[in-house]
């Protein structure tokens, strides 16, 4: 049987292409990456009204079909049949901004010279009626020689007359071009730029003065006092957000594997069976999965924000902050994302032009405080920094993690700066950068990159954080200590812990965080089921009590167990370590090579150690 | 006059681009953004921090550009 046949969705940036897939094709999405490079392929089913299948690809949106980035490569590639591991698409679904028809028309133009079979979306074609705009559709497709279909994708209207559309375009399923093929792309942009005014100003049949929107929204958001307080207020609610919806969720997250765990541990017979599952199995498993919500906070506000356009703005009024370090203001946004995560903060840096500019910022983009990094420091600040008030309102615990925030945010400033005038030298190339209109983003878009979010999440600790969870276990509870030693200190863990404990001693850390830190590599929010699980075995050997509740006992356990040094050293560690090979393979594919993720790694690891063993002998010497 | 040193809110029309000031990446987006000789343009707001970059009005988008770049771009007022 033949493939459904394959339909490539292009268009500008900001003109709505991902809602309009998200709308031809729900949930049933597939996103992967091409072979070679690091861009997204997001690829989705739809059916037709005849109840044909459809595989409809999601190309990287760019301004026009000559290659500067790795995602304009591969749209180019794609429509040309030339990307490794894609068939030429059978048709074209060009989406065009009907507020914005002059620019987007060229690119349509382009697109349409390429000879295959297209439909166009003319698109927001509501947001274009505020703008007091009058759109001719029939004109337009009359002046463009293709269909064209109003549509508003947010609001899933035209949807429908899309899909006949497609039907027809589609036909039997075979390719051919309907014209001459590549090779005619070749035109002046500023030829093609004229003919799209002219057709644009053809088919829009009336135009009144109505002031965009946008820009009353702008004399606000960008206001030159405004516009910063407006910006740190968004990122406070943010951070607080972040905290205080996520501690329900959190209750019951933790509730329900401790139900779980006694569960298993009156259903089980007493063994190694039992303990695998309750100490590694639920026990790790649980200590990562309560972090969910909060990770999930953090990715809806910059899905939002990011949805809404308003991440735009953020990184004009940045820029100028961005070039004192050597950056642009397009790296505000990598940088913003990766408080989430870093993996997706360095694949958003593929929308930097300039290949220095973005080399920088990937290689900082692990400083930044990523959610991962939250369970370590919510646990340690917990357990050894007093939750006393230092003014009214402002405790010394959240004085201490909005401290360690700066401090990564600072550190990654100072790295770029560094960088800038050494290994990634050279000449800035400025800051130039389309703002979009302002939009209310619908449910459905955000929540589809939610579940797609929440679902990696998921994935990760169904498998390397379980996996690591598991093997740790085995190595610390294996082989078993004899009367009056502690297993811990016995195991084959316990061992390898103890060279590496050589190493980290001068920097205050003791035997336990030396076992925690080869499975937080894997990702770092594992180093507290680490702890979590080295504890509970000592705590298993110290009493054989199983009915003892490990879990609340992990604060106050690392509160006896670690002097106050420690606990600033591991967390001063946390800011700088180069933890989670996530991100190192994501940067060795950035990159196209070990060279740079060789380099980040031990610029890393020297800071982290150098500011870790500071802070511990400052703390030691002022008597801390 | 250039572009970044025209008034806020006021239109104005581009005589020309001086493209070989422009490094080639930033003159190619400049062209695909839709700068080109004679369209009217109009700068609408300045970021806060040492009031660069500025955001202008260019056909129906707005752009943000540096005022670097802006001065590359020779435009003339248009009667208000």
């Amino acid at each position: 049987m033949n493939p459904a046949p394959m339909v490539a969705l292009v268009g500008n940036p900001n003109a709505g292409k991902s809602a309009l897939f998200n709308a031809l094709t729900g949930a049933r999405q597939k996103v992967g990456n091409y072979p070679g490079v690091t861009v997204e392929r997001k690829a989705g089913r739809m059916s037709l009204p005849d109840g044909r299948p459809i595989e409809l690809i999601d190309l990287p949106g760019t301004y026009s079909l000559e290659p500067a980035s790795p995602d304009e490569q591969v749209t180019r590639d794609v429509l040309f049949g030339k990307q490794e591991g894609e068939r030429l698409p059978q048709a074209i679904l060009i989406v065009v901004d009907a507020t914005n028809l002059d620019n987007h028309l060229r690119f349509a133009l382009q697109l349409i010279r390429l000879g295959l079979p297209v439909v166009v979306a003319l698109n927001m074609i509501d947001m274009a009626e505020r703008d007091g705009l009058k759109i001719d559709a029939a004109k337009l497709s009359a002046e463009l020689g293709v269909p064209v279909i109003p549509t508003v994708a947010v609001r899933k209207r035209g949807i429908d007359a899309l899909k006949a559309a497609m039907a027809d375009l589609v036909g039997d399923g075979a390719v051919r071009r309907i014209a001459a093929g590549p090779g005619v792309v070749h035109e002046d942009i500023v030829v093609l730029q004229r003919r799209a005014r002219a057709i644009a100003l053809a088919a829009t049949t009336e135009e009144k003065g109505a002031r965009a929107w946008s820009h009353r929204i702008d004399a606000i958001a960008l206001h030159p006092i405004g516009g910063p307080l407006l910006m740190a207020a968004i990122l406070f609610v943010m951070f607080q957000a972040v905290f205080a919806w996520a501690q329900t969720p959190m209750d019951a997250i933790t509730a329900l594997f401790d139900m779980i765990g006694k569960a298993a541990q009156t259903a089980l017979p007493a063994g190694f069976l039992r303990n695998l599952l309750t100490e590694g199995v639920i026990k790790g498993t649980g200590a990562v999965i309560v972090f969910l919500p909060q990770i999930l906070i953090l990715f809806f506000f910059i899905l939002f924000l990011e949805a809404t356009g308003y991440m735009v703005r953020a990184a004009f009024m940045m820029d100028r902050v961005m070039a004192r370090v050597g950056l642009s203001g397009r790296a505000f946004i990598p940088l913003l994302s990766s408080f989430a995560c870093a993996v997706p903060g360095i694949m958003a840096t593929r929308t930097i032009d300039d290949p220095k500019d973005r080399l920088t910022t990937i290689l900082i983009a692990p400083l930044t405080t990523c959610s991962a990094r939250l369970p370590v420091y919510t646990l340690i600040i917990g357990a050894c920094i007093p939750a006393r008030k230092v003014l009214p309102g402002i405790g010394l615990q959240g004085l201490v993690l909005f401290g360690l925030y700066v401090l990564g945010t600072l550190g990654a400033l100072a790295a770029a700066a560094v960088l800038r005038k050494t290994v990634t030298k050279g000449p800035s190339q400025g800051f130039m950068m389309e703002m979009p209109k302002y939009q209310m983003p619908s449910v459905r878009d955000v929540g589809i990159g939610l579940w797609s979010r929440c679902i990696i999440f998921l994935k990760r600790a169904g498998t390397i954080i379980l996996l690591s969870n598991v093997i740790l276990w085995v190595l610390a509870s294996y082989p078993v200590a004899p009367a009056g030693q502690k297993q811990t200190e016995y195991s084959i863990a316990g061992r390898i812990a103890d060279a590496i404990e050589v190493v980290v001693k001068p920097i205050g850390f003791n035997h336990n965080i030396a076992l925690a830190l080869p499975p937080a590599m894997a990702a770092r929010e594992v180093a507290v089921s680490a702890l979590a699980t080295t504890y509970a075995i000592d705590a298993g050997d110290a009493a054989d009590n199983d009915e003892e509740k490990t879990d609340e006992a992990l604060g106050s356990k690392l509160h006896v167990d670690w002097p106050l040094p420690t606990a600033l050293a591991f967390l001063m560690w946390f800011v700088f370590a180069p933890q989670c090979l996530s991100t190192i393979a994501v940067t060795r594919r950035e990159t196209n090579g070990w060279k740079w993720p060789a380099f980040m790694v031990s610029y890393l690891f020297v800071l982290a150690y150098v500011a870790a063993g500071a802070t511990f002998w400052i703390a030691t010497w002022a008597g801390l | 006059m250039r572009l970044d040193q025209l008034p806020l809110n006021r239109p104005a029309r581009v005589l020309a681009i001086a493209w070989a000031d422009l490094a080639d990446t930033a003159a190619r987006r400049l062209r695909e953004l839709g700068l080109d000789e004679g369209v009217t343009v109009e700068a609408l707001h300045v970021a806060p921090f040492g009031k660069d970059p500025i955001a202008c009005r260019v056909g129906r988008m707005t752009v943000a550009l540096r005022r670097a770049q802006a001065h590359a771009i020779s435009v003339e007022a248009l009667a208000a």
